[in-house]
C-alpha cells in the first residue's frame, strides 16, 4: 500500500466517533463572524450596524485576491461590528448577527427543503472560470484546518500545469472523523464535488487518498466509482502526517514538492474532501459556506460526535452537543491533538477551519518533564521532511537564526511528529515554530 | 471550572520514555550476562554487580553532592553502564580495580561532560580503556570458562582467541567455529556467546530502541575488509569483542551519528579500524579503540552526513 | 651523545622553521589598523552587548575613530566617562547623552490581572506569545516567563514575586537587549530622570476601555484624562493607549494624579506632603509598583 517515504508517525487512533451519523445543530439565534478565518488579507464588511442580513447573504467581501468572502449563516439583523475574542484570546474584528423569531422560523424552513439552483444540464454546461466564480463567490476556503483560499490554489501560475486533482481524504489526525462521516453519508456530492474541481482546473484524473482505517468508506467509494475512469480511490497505509499536502503528492503521485515551490509544480492541486463536498453544494444549490462538519470528541466527552455547524456558532454550544465540557477538563483543542491549537476562550465563535474540538481531561493534558536530549535520531526518523528536529530546536532556543535558516528550518510543516515522537519530552516543535516565523520574516524583511 | 491548559502542538506523545530505552537495552543484555554467569561462575557474578554498584553510586554522588541536583537514577543509564562495563572485563578481576573502572566510566566518560546526552565518549568504554592502560597484565589475563566457575581469584587462565592468533599459537583457520558461537572461549565477560548477543540484537530490533545500520555496517565493514587482506571473516566477526560493540557499544544514542548515511559510515570506519588495530597493531583487540576513535568523529560525522531533506532531491 | 645531539637538532630545526614560517606569515599578511582602537576598546566596557547599535565593542571603536563627530555614538554601559575617554583618544567632543533606563510598561501583577489559564511548556516568553493571549486575558501584557531577565548581561533585571520583572536602575545600562528580547515590546528605553524621577504609563493594552479594564485592573483604558491634565503636551493618546514623551514630561505627575486606573507610575519621588486619604485601596497600585522600581 502507497503512503510517503520519509519519516512519520504513528499515534494511537483514537477514531472514537468513527461510524456516527452527522447530527445537524439547530442554527444559533446570534453569531459573530470572524473577517479573518481564512489565510490571506481579512475581508471587509459590506453590513453596516442595523442591516437587514438573509441567510446566505455576503456580510464581508473578500479583501484582495488571496481572500475569501465570509457569509451569514443565519437572517437577521447587524447588532454591530466590534471585536471579538478569537479562540485564543485574541480581540479580532466580527460582525455580529442576531436573529429574531420570525427570522430563525424562516432559516429552519429554508434549510430542511432545499432547492437546488442548477440541474445536471445547467452544471454540465459551466465552463472552468465559471466553477473558480462560483467558489470564489462562495467563500470556500481549504476546509481540513488550513483554510487557504480555494479558488487561488485552482489558479495555478501561468507556468504551471495542473495534471491531477488529489482530493485529501486522509484524516490522518487521531480523534478526527468528520471527513469520514461525510464520505460515509455523501458519497455521491463528493464524487460531483470532485469532478466540478477537476473540471476547474481543466485536468481529467482525480485521486482521492484515504487511509486504511477507514475501509467502509474506500468501500463505499470505490463502489460508486466502479467503471469510473476519472476517479480513482488510492488507499494509503495509515502513517502520520499523510494529510500534510507534501506527504499526500509524495504519497500518492510519488513526486517530491521542491523545497520552496509550490505544490502546483509536481502538477498536483490538493483539495479536501469537505471542500469538494462544500464545492457540490455552492454549485449545485447556490449554497455558500457558511456551515461546516466538526468533530466534537476526547476521552470523558459523554456524547462525543461529528456535528454540522453553523461557523460564528459559540464553541460552547457545541461542546453542549456534545454532553458539556466533562469535570475535569483541563485542555480544549481546536483540531486534531497533533496540530490543533489549545482554546482559552470557549466562548469563541467557531470559524470556516473550525474541524474539531478535543476535549481533554488532566490526565491527557500534562506534558511530561523534560529531561536531557540522549540524541536517540528518533526526531531526524520521524521528521517527514528529512529536517533534524533536535539541531533546529536547539539553534531556535539559542537564537541561531542563521544556522537555522541553513538548515532549511522554513521547510518545517509543524507536523509536531518529532514532539511526539521524542522519548525525552523535548518540547522541539516548540522552539521550531519560533525559529521558522522568526526565520521566514528575516526573509521576507531582506526580499523588501 | 479550573483554568486551562494552554500549550503549543502537539498534545500527546508517545508513551516511550529515555528511562524505557535504557531498560530495554538492559533485558536485551540479559541472554549474555545468563551466558557470562554459565561459563564463569561466581566471578561474572561479583565483577558485573560491582560495577553497576560502582556507576551507580558514583552518579549518585556526583548529581547529589557535587551538582546538587536530583539524582536521576531510574532512567538506568547508570546499570547499563556498569553492566557494560562488567562485560568487558575479565571475570577475575580484583573488585577495586573494578570500582576504579566504575568512577572513570561515570565520573569521567559522563558526568564530566554535564551527564546524561552530553557525553562525547561512551562511558563503560572510557572506563575499559583507561582499566586496560593502567592495569594491562590484570586485564588481559582471562580466564577460561567452565573452569573453576565457583572460585572468583584462582581462575586457570589463558590467552584469548585473537591474542592466540596474534602471538601465531594457532592458525586462524583451525580456530572452532561453533564453540566460538556458543561461547566456549578466553575473553571478557560478555564477548564470549556471540548467540546471545545476536538475540539481544534482534530484541533491540523488535522494540525499535536501535535502527540496524551502525551493527550491520560494522560487521559488513569488519567481514569484508578482512576478506580483503586476507584474513578469515568469521573468526574476526564471533570473536573478540565485536559483536559485543557492535551491537551495544557502537549503538549507543549519545555518541553515535544521527542520520543512517552518518551510521553507516561510523559503523563501517569502527569495523575496518578494529580489522587494522586487530592485524597491525600493537594490540589483539581493537573494537574499543575503533569505536571511541568514531565517538571523537561523531560531531563532524552529524555536520556533514545530513539526512536527505523533503524536496532538495529533485532541484539538483 | 648522538641521541642528545641529534634530538637537540631536530627539535631546534623544527622550532627555527616554524618561527620563520611564522615571521613571514604575519609580515606577508599583516593587517594595517589604527592603533587607537586597541587603545578605544581599552576603555569601553568589553560587554559586547550591542547596546551602542553597533555589533560589538570592536565595531564601536573603529567607528568611533572613523567618525568625525562622536554624536550619536555612545556606550550606553559605559556612560559620560568612558565616552569622555574615547573623546580624548580620537580628539574629538563627547557627545551629549542623557541617561536611560529600561522600563516596563506594564503593571499587571497576578493582584490587577487575574491569571485565566495555564502554560504548559518551555519557559520563554517568544514561544508562549505564538500561543495567543497568554495565560491572561491581556493580549498585550507581560508574559512572565523572563526572557528579558535571561538577555540582560549586567544582571540589572531579576523576576519580581508579582510575576513581573523589576529593572535595578543602577545596574541597568540602556544597553537595549531587553528591549529586543521582550516578544511584546513592553521594554521601552526612558530617560532616567533626575535622582531618577521619571513618569510613564505603565500598560501597553490597546484594546479598548471596557475590554483592557475587565483583563487588568490596572490597564491605560485610553480615558485621555492624563493627555487633558498634561500642561507640556507631553501625553498623546493612541488606539487607546496613553503615551508621555520623556523629552516633554516636566516630571508635574499631575497625570499620575488624574489617572482612574493608577497605570501611570511616577516613580523614586520624594513622599507627598499632602497623602491623599479618601481611597487609600485604590491608591494601593501606583505605591506597590513605585516600591518595585526603586
Amino acid at each position: 500500500m502507497k503512503t510517503f517515504s520519509k519519516g512519520g508517525v504513528h499515534p494511537p487512533e483514537q477514531k472514537l466517533t468513527a461510524g456516527k451519523k452527522i447530527i445537524t445543530l439547530d442554527l444559533p439565534g446570534e453569531v459573530a463572524l470572524l473577517l479573518g478565518q481564512h489565510i490571506g488579507a481579512p475581508a471587509k464588511p459590506v453590513v453596516a450596524k442595523g442591516d437587514k442580513v438573509k441567510r446566505g447573504d455576503m456580510i464581508a467581501e473578500a479583501g484582495g485576491f488571496v481572500s475569501a468572502p465570509v457569509h451569514t449563516p443565519i437572517s437577521g439583523t447587524v447588532v454591530k461590528i466590534d471585536t471579538v475574542k478569537n479562540q485564543q484570546g485574541l480581540a479580532v474584528p466580527a460582525v455580529f448577527i442576531k436573529a429574531d423569531a420570525e427570522d430563525a422560523a424562516a432559516d429552519a424552513e429554508a434549510r430542511a427543503n432545499l432547492k437546488p439552483l442548477r440541474d445536471d444540464a445547467a452544471i454540465a454546461a459551466l465552463k472552468d472560470n465559471e466553477i473558480k466564480d462560483i467558489i470564489k463567490n462562495a467563500g470556500i476556503v481549504g476546509l481540513g484546518g488550513a483554510t487557504f483560499p480555494t479558488h487561488v490554489k485552482l489558479s495555478p501560475p501561468p507556468e504551471f500545469k495542473a495534471e491531477v486533482v488529489i482530493i485529501n481524504a486522509v484524516e490522518c489526525e487521531p480523534y478526527i472523523t468528520a471527513d469520514h462521516a461525510l464520505m460515509m453519508e455523501f458519497p455521491d456530492e463528493i464524487i460531483e464535488g470532485v469532478r466540478l474541481l477537476s473540471r476547474a482546473v481543466n485536468v481529467n484524473r482525480a485521486i482521492i487518498g484515504i487511509e486504511a482505517n477507514k475501509p467502509d468508506a474506500i468501500a463505499l467509494l470505490q463502489e460508486k466509482l466502479a467503471g469510473a475512469t476519472d476517479i480513482e480511490v488510492c488507499p494509503l497505509k495509515v502513517k502520520y502526517p499523510q494529510g500534510g499536502e507534501k506527504q499526500l503528492i509524495e504519497a500518492v503521485i510519488g513526486r517530491e514538492v521542491p523545497s520552496g515551490a509550490l505544490p502546483i509544480a509536481t502538477g498536483a492541486v490538493v483539495q479536501n474532501v469537505a471542500t469538494a463536498y462544500a464545492v457540490h453544494r455552492a454549485v449545485r444549490y447556490g449554497e455558500n459556506l457558511t456551515e461546516r462538519l466538526a468533530t466534537v470528541t476526547g476521552p470523558g466527552v459523554s456524547a462525543p460526535g461529528n456535528f454540522k455547524i453553523a461557523i460564528g456558532t459559540p464553541l460552547s454550544a457545541l461542546i453542549a452537543a456534545a454532553g458539556g465540557l466533562p469535570e475535569d477538563t483541563a485542555k480544549v483543542i481546536g483540531g486534531g491533538p497533533m496540530m490543533g491549537r489549545t482554546i482559552d476562550n470557549i466562548e469563541a465563535p467557531a470559524v470556516k477551519g473550525t474541524s474539531a474540538l478535543l476535549i481533554f481531561g488532566e490526565d491527557d493534558s500534562k506534558r511530561r518533564p523534560v529531561e536531557n536530549c540522549i540524541r536517540c535520531a528518533k526526531c531526524v526518523d520521524a521528521c517527514p521532511m528529512g529536517l533534524e528536529p533536535y539541531l533546529l530546536s536547539t539553534l531556535s532556543r539559542l537564537k541561531r537564526w542563521d544556522d537555522a535558516e541553513t538548515e532549511k528550518i522554513v521547510n518545517c510543516v509543524e507536523c509536531g511528529s518529532c514532539s511526539f515522537i521524542c522519548p525525552a519530552s523535548r518540547p522541539l516543535l516548540d522552539y521550531i515554530r519560533l525559529g521558522k516565523t522568526t526565520v521566514m520574516a528575516a526573509i521576507r524583511s531582506r526580499k523588501s | 471550572m479550573q483554568k486551562l491548559f494552554i500549550s503549543l502542538s502537539p498534545h500527546v506523545h508517545t508513551t516511550n520514555t529515555v528511562s524505557r530505552c535504557m531498560w530495554n537495552v538492559v533485558i536485551a543484555l540479559v541472554p549474555a550476562l545468563l551466558c557470562a554467569l554459565y561459563f564463569f561462575g561466581i566471578g561474572a557474578a561479583i565483577v558485573i554487580a560491582t560495577a553497576v554498584v560502582g556507576c551507580v553510586l558514583t552518579e549518585y554522588i556526583i548529581t547529589r553532592y557535587m551538582l546538587h541536583q536530583p539524582a536521576q537514577l531510574a532512567n538506568g543509564a547508570a546499570v547499563l553502564t556498569g553492566i557494560l562495563l562488567g562485560f568487558n572485563l575479565p571475570s577475575n578481576l580484583p573488585v577495586w580495580i573494578v570500582l576504579i573502572g566504575s568512577v572513570v566510566a561515570i565520573g569521567i566518560g559522563k558526568m564530566a561532560f554535564g551527564g546524561l546526552g552530553c557525553n562525547i565518549f561512551n562511558p563503560a568504554l572510557v572506563g575499559r580503556v583507561f582499566l586496560l592502560l593502567s592495569f594491562p597484565v590484570q586485564m588481559t589475563t582471562w580466564p577460561k570458562p567452565l573452569v573453576n566457575t565457583m572460585n572468583y581469584t584462582d581462575a586457570t587462565t589463558g590467552a584469548t582467541i585473537l591474542s592466540q592468533i596474534k602471538q601465531g599459537l594457532i592458525e586462524p583457520e583451525k580456530v572452532d567455529l561453533i564453540t566460538n558461537l556458543l561461547g566456549q572461549m578466553g575473553g571478557s565477560l560478555g564477548e564470549v556467546s556471540a548467540i546471545a548477543l545476536l538475540i539481544g540484537f534482534i530484541y533491540l530490533l523488535c522494540t525499535r530502541v536501535i535502527t540496524w545500520h551502525i551493527p550491520v555496517s560494522i560487521i559488513a565493514a569488519a567481514g569484508i575488509f578482512s576478506l580483503c587482506i586476507g584474513a578469515n571473516p568469521l573468526v574476526h566477526i564471533f570473536s573478540g569483542g565485536l559483536l559485543l560493540g557492535a551491537i551495544f557499544m557502537a549503538t549507543d544514542y549519545v555518541t553515535s551519528p544521527m542520520s543512517h548515511r552518518g551510521m553507516l559510515l561510523y559503523g563501517a570506519m569502527i569495523g575496518i579500524i578494529t580489522i587494522i588495530i586487530r592485524q597491525w597493531g600493537a594490540y589483539p583487540e581493537g573494537m574499543s579503540f575503533a569505536i571511541l576513535l568514531m565517538n571523537g568523529f561523531t560531531p563532524l560525522i552529524n555536520r556533514y552526513f545530513k539526512p536527505a531533506k523533503f524536496g532538495e532531491r529533485s532541484k539538483k | 651523545m648522538d641521541t642528545i645531539l641529534m634530538s637537540i637538532l631536530v627539535l631546534g630545526g623544527i622550532g627555527i622553521i616554524g618561527a620563520a614560517v611564522l615571521y613571514v606569515v604575519s609580515r606577508r599578511f599583516y593587517v594595517a589598523e589604527d592603533p587607537r582602537i586597541e587603545q578605544i576598546e581599552q576603555v569601553l566596557p568589553g560587554a559586547n552587548c550591542g547596546g551602542c547599535g553597533r555589533s560589538g565593542c570592536h565595531d564601536f571603536a573603529t567607528a568611533c575613530t572613523q567618525a568625525s563627530s562622536l554624536d550619536g555614538l555612545n556606550c550606553p554601559v559605559g556612560g559620560a566617562t568612558v565616552m569622555a575617554k574615547v573623546a580624548e583618544i580620537v580628539g574629538l567632543a563627547a557627545g551629549a547623552a542623557t541617561p536611560m533606563v529600561a522600563v516596563l510598561k506594564c503593571n499587571g501583577t497576578c493582584q490587577f490581572r487575574p491569571q485565566t489559564s495555564t502554560y504548559d511548556g518551555p519557559s520563554s516568553c517568544a514561544v508562549l506569545n505564538t500561543l495567543g493571549a497568554g495565560t491572561t486575558d491581556c493580549a498585550y501584557g507581560c508574559l512572565g516567563c523572563g526572557d528579558c531577565v535571561s538577555v540582560c548581561n549586567f544582571g540589572a533585571i531579576t523576576m519580581g514575586e508579582d510575576g513581573l520583572p523589576v529593572v535595578d536602575q543602577d545596574k541597568c545600562t540602556a544597553c537595549g537587549a531587553c528591549v529586543k528580547a521582550c516578544p511584546r515590546r513592553l521594554l521601552e528605553l526612558r530617560k532616567k530622570g533626575p535622582r531618577g524621577m521619571r513618569v510613564y504609563v505603565a500598560c501597553s493594552n490597546k484594546d479598548k476601555g471596557a475590554a483592557a479594564r475587565k483583563a487588568c485592573q490596572a490597564a491605560c483604558i485610553g480615558c485621555s484624562k492624563c493627555a487633558k491634565e498634561c500642561p507640556h503636551e507631553a501625553i498623546t493618546i493612541d488606539s487607546n493607549l496613553s503615551y508621555i514623551d520623556f523629552n516633554k514630561c516636566k516630571l508635574c505627575r499631575k497625570c499620575a494624579d488624574v489617572c482612574p486606573t493608577h497605570a501611570i507610575l511616577a516613580v523614586n519621588f520624594p513622599v507627598k506632603k499632602v497623602v491623599n486619604q479618601e481611597k487609600p485601596a485604590t491608591a494601593a497600585p501606583a505605591d506597590a509598583a513605585s516600591n518595585n522600581q526603586a
